[in-house]
């Protein structure tokens, strides 16, 4: 663990148990009952956490709904998450459920600028789940925490009737330091900022998709999961306080984390398509299935915006690492169109960039 | 949702069938509609919910693509252009 | 990707567009339809009104099959999934489309089997993998589709599979395109051609078009080089004065057609007298039935289907923005009861639809558009 220092820096965007509560959201959730959408990561889900969940539970932390909870506790600035998954099939090319368990909560904490010091795992089984089934996620869980450099300290486990579940759930909970270089929220992002990305999006999503088997599509594509933390340490390292903002792109892709930022500010981002890094085989099962790669969930990239006079350093610092090498500034963060995500083409076409609206579903007629 | 793709291996069970390959994203698809007079592994078609609905003709493709370079050039190629395709119909039912 | 990438090569698009500009004229104002769902789509997401002169005003067709599904077929489709021992299949495309009790989506997740098939040769699969199981296609689509579902019904036929049934939906473009001519508010100068359904029917049908009603039409791709080449031939057609069937995407579309294609459908399909569109009404002779001959295979016979007829809406004007009288968000609902999440009139159900692809591609104010 590292030491904390008696007098941590407050940056304004953290430490805030002092703050002034967020307005409380002006929606009512309508919805008549829960629809797999509002699980999605999209707009549904959006609005069900921000006017049923978030309301209840109103508070300054909360209010940020960002990907991790950050607050102050004994003087030292703690960043804590929570994550469920809930995956079919739970082995898939390049990962499995416990696998994406323990790197999707390391990954929510290191791009909130902590590096994970404990996990606690709460594993949900369906009755009949064969025992090797299960003792393969354990290990899974164990390498990856060991390849993540963070024990395993605690959870629970609870077996459901058969029907009752799809196989296993795999809940986790996760606790880090913020590093203290870190200086990290939206509110720190300025005009002319870069976005940067690790490296090429959709092949976790894509191979889930595939993975299901009802589309009958082969691919050599397999899930990026992986823990994020190395890049997180280069970036902090590369850019001090010129990094503004991190984000993995998980469910909704890149589309939805950078609406999400945008969302009510009084900023833009636009995005160069070409430049955004992609697999042929993503790109080719996306033109045949008439999805947005954009849309497509990731496991193992990340979302970065850099001060202009850092973003040469940062882009280095990143390719520089093992599975960074296609690290991109795919664009930039503007005044107009505020509030929105633009794209455009390399024969200067625009559009603009939605939150994925439910879960991406093939157009194929 | 219609899209290119390469024949990469006929069924020598079932003539009907053959896999197709989209930037490296393979699949079994009918290949019925096309059938006659035969298809080869490195033909290109067009595939429509795992049927191939047409085959794409290279020629074509790359006259179009010649016409539409030579609309950038100077005048007097660019009227030539217009005399061979713009102005007349280029392919009047017979 | 070959024959992808060459039709978004920036130097042949700018080359298009000055050929657009040549050919246009600054005081005349143009407007174009799209028949093809797929074209509204490639119009989006490409931005293609950006690289378009401000006068030449693209108006969104009716060849979106999932948006003129009227939503009685929704239900009567998804009545059939609720007979023990069903499975329902359908494209992605219809998983999200409403009927008045819910998506297929949302009746999967409340239990009921509806799978989603890439082909229907797929749902054929699951039926012989089930052999006591039904399973239903719920077919769609305009004529790029119909072969598909007339093979899927001549190989069910032939190896004998009789848990199987096809619930036709699909419908022709050409009883559509002559709608929207006869409209009293038709106010178009030409059309862009539907690429793929020409793929089977060929340029022919077509050619009533500009006969009848001396109007151009450019049979188009769907990539950006393809559609601005298209509007470069219609401005061409229409500043000589002239009204003809072009075919502009001659690397795929045979003059004549897909004639194995056309056969699979004489043996399998005839036409109905009429069917409902939504936003246009009942139009004769539009729509495809299983014939007699595959009764056996008619989930209308099998299941007996109720026959629901829902109407949209008052409010919602979808006619009036197939037929290009108004604009998506001159719609008294557009963006607001109506939405992607929650569509209630056809054009928001599918992204191929106007109205969903205005509003999830096109909601940029034009300066602001202009600096980007």
């Amino acid at each position: 663990m590292h030491a904390s220092t008696s007098q941590p820096p407050q940056p304004r965007n953290v430490d805030t148990l002092d703050r002034a509560a967020a307005p409380a959201s002006r929606l009512r959730f309508t919805d008549a009952q829960i629809e797999m959408a509002h699980g999605a990561g999209g707009k549904a889900s959006r609005r069900l956490v921000e006017s049923l969940i978030a309301p209840a539970f109103a508070n300054p932390v909360l209010a940020q709904l960002s990907d991790a909870a950050v607050f102050s506790l004994g003087g030292t600035r703690v960043a804590t998450t929570a994550d469920g998954y809930v995956v079919k099939p739970l082995r898939f090319p390049g990962g499995s459920i416990g696998e994406l368990a323990v790197n999707g909560t390391v990954n929510d904490l290191a791009v909130s600028g902590a590096r994970a010091h404990a996990l606690m795992a709460t594993l949900i089984v369906e009755a009949g789940l064969p025992s090797d089934v299960l003792r393969a996620e354990i290990e899974t869980m164990a390498n990856a925490a060991a390849r993540a450099g963070v024990p395993i300290v605690g959870g629970d486990t609870k077996v459901v009737e058969h029907g009752m579940a799809d196989g296993l759930y795999v809940t986790t909970f996760g606790i880090g330091i913020v590093d203290q270089r870190a200086s990290l929220g939206p509110d720190r992002i300025v005009s002319g900022d870069r976005v940067l990305l690790t490296g090429p999006i959709g092949d976790h999503g894509i191979t889930i998709l595939l993975a299901r088997g009802d589309l009958d599509f082969e691919t050599d594509l397999h899930s990026d999961t992986r823990p994020l933390w190395p890049f997180v340490d280069a970036l902090l390292e590369a850019c001090g306080s010129g990094l503004r903002w991190m984000r993995d792109p998980t469910r909704g892709g890149v589309a939805t984390a950078l609406n999400e930022l945008v969302r009510g500010s009084h900023h833009a981002i636009a995005i160069s398509e070409e430049r955004v890094p992609l697999r042929d085989e993503v790109r080719g099962a996306c033109e045949l299935l008439g999805l947005d790669p954009l849309h497509i969930a990731n496991e193992g990239q990340m979302l970065a915006l850099v001060a202009d006079n850092v973003a040469d350093a940062a882009l280095a610092a990143l390719r520089a690492l093992p599975g960074g090498e296609q690290a991109a500034c795919i664009g930039e963060v503007r005044d107009a169109p505020a509030g929105m995500v633009i794209a455009t083409t390399a024969y200067g076409g625009t559009r603009v960039v939605d939150m994925l609206v439910g879960d991406p579903l093939p157009r194929i007629c | 949702m219609a899209i290119p793709g390469q024949i990469v291996e006929c069924n020598a069970d079932d003539p009907l069938f053959a896999k197709v390959d989209v930037a490296g994203v393979r699949r079994t698809i009918n290949v019925g509609l096309i059938a006659d007079p035969g298809i080869r592994p490195g033909d290109w078609v067009l595939i429509h919910v795992g049927f191939a609905m047409s085959r794409i003709e290279e020629d074509q493709a790359r006259e179009q693509l010649e016409l539409l370079r030579m609309l950038g050039e100077e005048m007097p190629a660019m009227e030539e252009v217009r005399g061979y395709a713009f102005s007349d119909s280029p392919e009047a039912p017979t | 990707m070959k024959y992808v990438d060459e039709y978004r090569d920036p130097q042949l698009i700018r080359n298009v567009v000055r050929e657009i500009e040549r050919q246009i004229d600054p005081d005349r104002h143009y407007r174009i339809m799209e028949v093809c769902g797929g074209h509204t789509h490639a119009i989006y997401r490409h931005g293609l009104k950006d690289l378009l002169p401000d006068n030449i005003e693209l108006i969104h067709g009716p060849g979106c099959p999932v948006c003129v599904l009227p939503m009685g077929r929704v239900d009567d489709g998804l009545s059939i999934v609720e007979h023990p021992g069903t499975i329902l299949t359908a494209f992605g495309d219809m998983m999200r489309v409403p009927g008045t009790r819910g998506t297929p989506l949302e009746f999967k997740a409340r239990g009921s089997d509806v799978r989603m098939v890439y082909s229907p040769l797929d749902a054929l699969r699951i039926a012989q993998n089930e052999p006591d199981r039904h399973v239903c296609f719920f077919a769609i689509g305009f004529e790029t589709t119909a072969p598909s579902t007339a093979l899927t019904l001549l190989r069910a036929k032939e190896l004998g599979i009789t848990n199987f049934s096809v619930f036709c939906n699909h419908v022709t473009i050409v009883p559509a395109m002559r709608a929207i001519l006869d409209s009293p508010d038709m106010r178009l100068d030409a059309f862009i051609g539907p690429g793929h359904v020409s793929t089977v029917t060929g340029c022919r049908p077509y050619e009533f078009v500009s006969r009848d009603y001396g109007k151009p039409i450019v049979i188009s791709g769907f990539e950006p080089l393809d559609m601005l080449e298209s509007i470069a031939r219609i401005l061409v057609q229409l500043r000589e004065g002239r009204a003809e069937v072009e075919n502009q995407y001659r690397r795929i579309v045979p003059w004549d057609g897909n004639i194995p294609a056309l056969r699979a459908m004489a043996q399998t399909f005839e036409l109905r007298p009429y069917f409902e569109w939504r936003g246009l009404g009942f139009i004769s002779q539009s729509a495809l039935k299983l014939s007699d001959a595959f009764a056996a295979w008619d989930a209308e016979r099998i299941f007996d289907v109720p026959g629901v007829r829902v109407t949209d809406p008052k409010a919602a004007q979808c006619g009036e923005i197939l037929k290009g009288v108004l604009k998506p968000p001159q719609c008294k609902l557009f963006g607001k009861e109506c939405n992607p999440e929650h569509p209630i009139g056809a054009l928001m159900v599918s992204s191929e639809g106007a109205c969903a692809a205005y509003y999830r591609y096109a909601r940029i104010d034009e300066p602001a558009a202009a600096t980007a």
